[in-house]
């Protein structure tokens, strides 16, 4: 398969996914804060596709495509969504924390900069375990703001340690732009760099640009260069929160977003593919298996029974199973 | 068993753990360094090398949040703090990563870590540098809280909690450091969420933890030597507590007096109170008294701190109290300085 159509696929995968959930949101069965990728699933696409099972990452509250992109289970996280047993955290979570460790996907966390820590040290037990893995913290243009990424970019820098950071520059913190959070003319990457990272920018909405900078990052932390980052500017077209478009409050202009959308990464790339009959019979194809991949998701969850109500008061503790001792 | 002090029972735990298990990690400030935190890291590096033993620059929260990293990886971290104070700045990584982590994702992926913190006291230790908030991380479901007194319980708990599945805080007390104890050889484990009767009595318990054990186990021979007997119950773990224990003894002698190391407002005094409330109700014979630092921020200047701290006479005179007794204090008078632990302690941290 070309590396167009995989990207494509992902994206397509991502898309349908997070549109069934805006679609449903209002069924009030879902019930927990939601925030969409919609419009800016290609360097999701693009990470899902360099990273290997055997490697970790971890993400933010947006995680929804980053655990799609790396093969998450969908009906574990669409159960985990309406709360059911049958849920990736047995309803533990929800959308903010998903996680499916068989394919690296160690966790989403609700705290912007939260996950970011956690990702150094799986950083670290890579390096101590002496394997060419590696640990990818996705974050957004206002994690840079937190200590936690000066703290972790430091001694990733320090101790040489293969963490890859992607950050996905959507140019707002919820309704705040850039402008009151960065210094005007500093960009993200430039600022990492001066930190001690290797780094590479590019286009977010163009996934084989992507794909492009984040396996060179990945190629040289696996070759033993030290933690990169990789920012990829893009844009997202629902509100911070929620299902719905918001350009109705006014914190962007909607020529802003129109001029986005009009660079739908998922457009973009199939219009490089061109008119192939052959290429638009399979996406067609592939189109209706996601959407029947979707529904099955769906049903099952809704069709999933919730945690028996004594479950919130267990797993305070871990046990000793399994421990040395 | 060997006589050691408590600093050493904490040095020769880690040595225990680090050699049983090479996934055991030790780092923190200054934990290589010629100090070695108090001597308590002594030689790690040494005998266990730099992968795993390491000291790290001055970003709390996000080595905090390295452990549950390499928690999640399979390693079994060991963070120190030489004061408690320090750690504040990784509350995010303590509360709603280590804390959260098995829960929140369904009870798959067990965080084993352990945080070690130094509470200060004395020396002009002040505001910032001898704080010892075990309450807050006692309110935090998730971690086990433990504050060991002796020498024994120092290298039994510290051991257990390095080896238990869940992150645990662990307050070692910079007035403990230098106390002696016979501790036992080897791989010495001691329980968490099992309090200690470090002395049987009939008509009070005092309820305890840290150095405020201590301060009890004096008043308590001097009150028997005044015909009152006191069962001194030592908690170690205050998440979770031991309750059991602590209802059994004040279901015998129904008096409660419980000690904290730490100011009164929402403390494990005021848990400790409060559940033998709940508990015993029907047993008390008196209102349960606690005896907790001053409700205010700890000064610097010793002429501020010298009646800053409650003792074994002010565990005594609650008792007496208590039980409408005159009992002298004159044996336990002590003209030293009060702002440090004895004679060894010539400042400066």
């Amino acid at each position: 398969m070309s590396r167009q159509i995989e990207l494509l696929g992902r994206m397509i995968y991502i898309r349908a996914v997070e549109e069934a959930i805006a679609e449903r949101y209002a069924e009030q069965e879902m019930r927990c804060p939601m925030h969409l990728s919609i419009g800016q699933e290609a360097p999701a696409a693009a990470a899902g596709l360099c990273l290997r099972d055997t490697d970790y990452a971890v993400s933010t509250h947006r995680g929804h495509a980053h655990y799609l992109a790396r093969g998450g289970d969908l009906k574990a996280m669409i159960a985990e969504l309406y709360g059911k047993v049958t849920g990736c955290a047995r309803g533990r979570g929800g959308s903010m924390h998903l996680v499916d460790s068989s394919v690296g996907f160690m966790g989403t966390t609700a705290i912007v900069g939260n996950s970011i820590p956690v990702g150094l040290g799986l950083a670290k037990a890579i390096q101590l375990d002496g394997s060419d893995a590696v640990a990818c913290v996705f974050v957004g243009d206002a994690a840079v703001e937190t200590g936690s990424f000066y703290e972790t970019a430091n001694f990733a820098a320090t101790a040489r340690l293969p963490l890859l950071f992607v950050c996905e520059n959507n140019l707002y913190s919820v309704y705040t732009p850039m402008a009151p959070r960065q210094p005007a003319g500093r960009s993200i990457h430039e600022m990492a760099a001066a930190i001690g990272l290797r780094t590479w920018h590019g286009d977010g909405n163009d996934a084989e640009e992507c794909m492009d900078v984040i396996g060179e990052a990945v190629s040289s932390i696996r070759s033993g260069g030290g933690p990169c980052l990789v920012e990829l500017t893009t844009y997202r077209w629902r509100e911070h929160c929620g299902p719905n478009y918001d350009n109705d409050l006014g914190y962007r202009t909607v020529q802003e977003f129109e001029s986005w959308r009009d660079r739908d990464p998922i457009a973009v790339l199939e219009r490089r593919l061109g008119d192939d009959t052959m290429t638009r019979t399979q996406l067609a194809a592939y189109r209706a298996w996601v959407a029947e991949r979707v529904a099955e998701a769906f049903a099952a969850a809704k069709d999933a029974p919730f945690p028996p109500p004594g479950e919130a008061y267990t797993d305070e503790y871990a046990d000793h199973l399994g421990q040395t001792r | 068993m060997t006589q050691m002090t408590f600093g050493a029972a904490i040095n020769d735990a880690m040595h225990v753990a680090m050699a049983a298990d090479p996934k055991v990690l030790a780092f923190g400030l200054g934990i290589c360094d010629p100090k070695a935190i108090f001597g308590t890291t002594a030689g790690l590096k040494e005998a266990f090398g730099k992968e795993r033993v390491f000291d790290m620059p001055v970003s709390e929260n996000a080595l905090t949040g390295m452990a549950v990293g390499a928690a999640i990886g399979g390693y079994k971290p060991v963070m120190v703090h030489q004061r408690l104070d320090f750690s504040l700045v990784s509350m995010d990584q303590i509360v709603n990563s280590a804390a959260k982590w098995f829960y929140m994702f369904g009870g798959r992926t067990p965080i084993s870590m352990v945080i070690r913190m130094i509470v200060g006291r004395g020396w002009g230790q002040g505001p910032t540098h001898s704080q010892a908030l075990h309450a807050w991380f006692a309110h935090v479901p998730g971690l086990k809280v433990v504050l060991p007194s002796s020498p024994d319980d120092a290298k039994g708990l510290l051991l257990e909690s390095i080896f238990d599945p869940n992150p645990v805080i662990f307050l070692e007390h910079r007035w403990l450091h230098n106390t002696l104890g016979e501790v036992p050889e080897g791989d010495h484990r001691v329980p968490l969420g099992k309090a200690a009767t470090v002395m049987e009595g009939a008509d009070v318990t005092l309820v305890g933890t840290s150095l405020m054990t201590a301060e009890a186990r004096q008043a308590g021979r001097v009150l028997a030597a005044h015909g009152i007997s006191c069962e001194v119950i030592d908690l170690r773990t205050v998440r979770p507590i031991d309750w059991a224990q602590i209802e059994a003894s004040v279901a015998k002698t129904g008096r409660l007096v419980a000690l904290d190391i730490a100011q009164p407002t929402a403390s494990v005094a005021a848990e400790i109170v409060a559940g033998v409330t709940e508990r015993c109700f029907s047993r008390l014979k008196a209102a349960p008294v606690r005896i907790c630092l001053p409700d205010h921020a700890v000064p610097t200047s010793q002429a501020l701190t010298a009646g800053f701290y409650p003792s074994a006479v002010d565990i005594v005179n609650a008792v007496a109290a208590m039980m409408a007794a005159k009992v002298p204090t004159d044996e336990l008078v002590d003209d030293r300085p009060r702002d440090v632990p004895g004679d060894w302690f010539r400042g400066p941290f």
